[in-house]
């Protein structure tokens, strides 16, 4: 299933400093959520220090997920069931000013 | 003549000028208040005066704004925190428009790396307070409004006291720390006020607006905060003046919305602003979170909290200096002086850093390239290290030289190398060996 994951707000950082990326998830059994999703970014796209991406099997604190640019909170959190060319965006907040 | 006779006379006339400038700016103020003119009443509006009629008629022949918005512009009270990269432009804005109370409140004085984006501090202005600063130039731009600097640091205490000095209408947020945000988050929530919430880093920056009819306040989006070590500052990260010009004016514009009660006001909605590819994202929020412990349906947070202690960082972003390799390892900067000609130097800066200075024959090894890779970093000491046993590290303030230090300590413990840390880093060097080299 083609999807598109984006990191914004220095999430990037971890990430090879890449934005955007077009990914490809294998075809298994049951739906694709977005549990299974961070999962497959620790492992196949997270470049260094997942500390800092992912804590107790969610998102750390202060990263917005959006789906299709809808706060993930709306669609069902963790369990959101993925659809083909969903657009999933990480947000790193930022502080400065 | 005595170097540091010299240097003392030196400090007492800065400070004498200091004094000096001070009081002249006291009397300007005083000057320029008794001087201004009160404004003629207008036989034709019962409101406004001639003069605003003119000032704001570009705005309020407008549909969105009319009379009644500029009326309700003239008798609102906004609250702006942080005079810097958002605050400046924002308050630019906010003046020009009419708004008829103006406060702003910051404790920083302006420094030179202030003003490629803090676009209210000119270079006459640095080492003064920004809120002065701000003042200045705020009332040369339209006197008929009421503009309040005060020069405090935000806490507990003084956002209490503001909050219970003033209804204010809404409040913006131009700060640059999480706890502060958690802080004046609550504040707002516990006092009812809207408030317009921006940041920016390097390329990017965000904006949305809290607790405004029934959208999210900052905790229903984030009940827990980042961990200490994700949050990146301005100083670290560095940050391009347009970026937070944008989200600053972007600021005004929500504040000056809610003030003339518009509808589509970003609250419910978070923007996010792409400068490296211009574009903005505008993407949908939850609602208010019921169960959330501050604007919540039954909230535990009744008063404001101990936000330093919650977040587990301090209330401003400088970075506090740390104190983590062993005593018989910290060198200060006169010593490094007297050795570094006849020994190896490591500057663990990034690279973009060293590039823009460095310190002559020191060698650049970034301490995130270090990290990656531990044995390749004491591969390359050991082959650098040739003619001499003793290294020195060294980064921008000493923190990042020591965490390197500790990183390979192990590694280097049976070789004959000595690895030693620069206290206080570039910044100490540049203040007590050459005042040529930059302090950023
Ligand atoms: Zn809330």
């Amino acid at each position: 299933m083609k999807i598109t994951v984006e990191f914004s707000g220095g999430a990037e950082l971890l990430f090879n400093n890449k934005k955007s990326h077009d990914v490809d998830l294998p075809d298994k059994d049951t739906n694709w959520t977005i549990a299974n999703l961070l999962l497959w970014i620790k492992d196949n796209l997270l470049q260094e220090r997942p500390e800092l991406f992912l804590q107790d099997n969610s998102v750390r604190p202060g990263i917005l997920v959006l789906v299709n640019d809808t706060d993930w909170e709306l669609l069902g959190c963790l369990d959101y069931k993925i659809e083909p060319r969903d657009k999933i965006i990480f947000i790193s907040t930022l502080h400065g000013g | 003549m005595d170097r540091n006779l010299q240097k003392s006379e030196v400090d007492e006339l800065k400070q004498d000028i200091q004094k000096l400038k001070d009081e002249l700016r006291r009397k300007e103020r005083l000057l320029f208040e008794l001087q201004q003119k009160p404004l003629e009443n207008c036989p034709y509006n019962n409101i406004f005066k001639r003069d605003e009629i003119v000032r704001y008629s570009r705005q309020m022949i407008m549909s969105e704004m009319g009379t009644d918005g500029q009326e309700a512009l003239k008798n609102s009270n906004v609250l702006i925190v942080g005079i810097g990269g958002l605050g400046c432009p924002a308050a630019l804005y906010l003046a020009s428009s009419g708004v008829g109370k103006l406060t702003l409140v910051d404790y920083d004085t302006v420094e030179l790396s202030n003003i490629h984006r803090q676009i209210l501090h000119s270079e006459e202005n640095i080492d003064i307070p920004k809120v002065d600063s701000a003042y200045a130039k705020l009332k040369r731009l339209n006197h008929n409004i009421k503009i309040v600097p005060l020069r405090q640091l935000i806490n507990n205490t003084t956002v209490e006291r503001l909050m219970k000095s003033t209804k204010y209408d809404v409040v913006l947020d131009c700060t640059d720390n999480v706890a502060t945000r958690y802080l004046l988050n609550d504040a707002c929530v516990l006092n009812n006020i809207p408030l317009v919430s921006g940041s920016a880093l390097q390329m990017e920056g965000q904006l949305t607006v809290y607790h405004y009819m029934d959208g999210p306040c900052y905790r229903c989006l984030f009940p827990v905060p980042p961990p200490p070590e994700t949050v990146t500052n301005c100083g670290d990260g560095g940050v391009l003046g347009p970026i937070p010009g944008v989200i600053g004016t972007l600021q005004a514009l929500e504040a000056i919305k809610i003030i003339i009660k518009s509808e589509g006001i970003l609250t419910s909605r978070f923007l996010i602003f792409d400068g490296a590819s211009s574009t903005f994202r505008n993407v949908k929020l939850r609602k208010r979170n019921k169960d959330c412990e501050v604007c919540g349906d039954s909230p535990t947070i009744l008063t404001l909290i101990n936000y330093e202690q919650f977040c587990r960082s301090s209330a401003h972003d400088k970075v506090v200096d740390i104190n983590i390799v062993k005593p018989e390892q910290q060198v200060d900067v006169e010593y490094f002086e007297k050795c570094k000609g006849t020994s190896l130097v490591i500057d663990v800066r990034p690279e973009l850093e060293f590039k823009m200075c460095s310190l002559p024959s020191t060698i650049n090894y970034p301490f995130t390239k270090l990290t990656k890779n531990v044995g390749g970093f004491t591969e390359f000491l050991k082959n650098q290290a040739k003619t001499t046993e003793n290294v020195f590290f060294i980064c921008r303030r000493g923190n990042d030289s020591q965490r390197a230090l500790n990183y390979i300590q192990n590694d280097v413990i049976d070789s004959n190398l000595n690895v030693y840390n620069v206290k206080g880093g570039l910044r100490d060097y540049a203040l007590k060996i050459d005042s040529n080299f930059p302090i950023y």
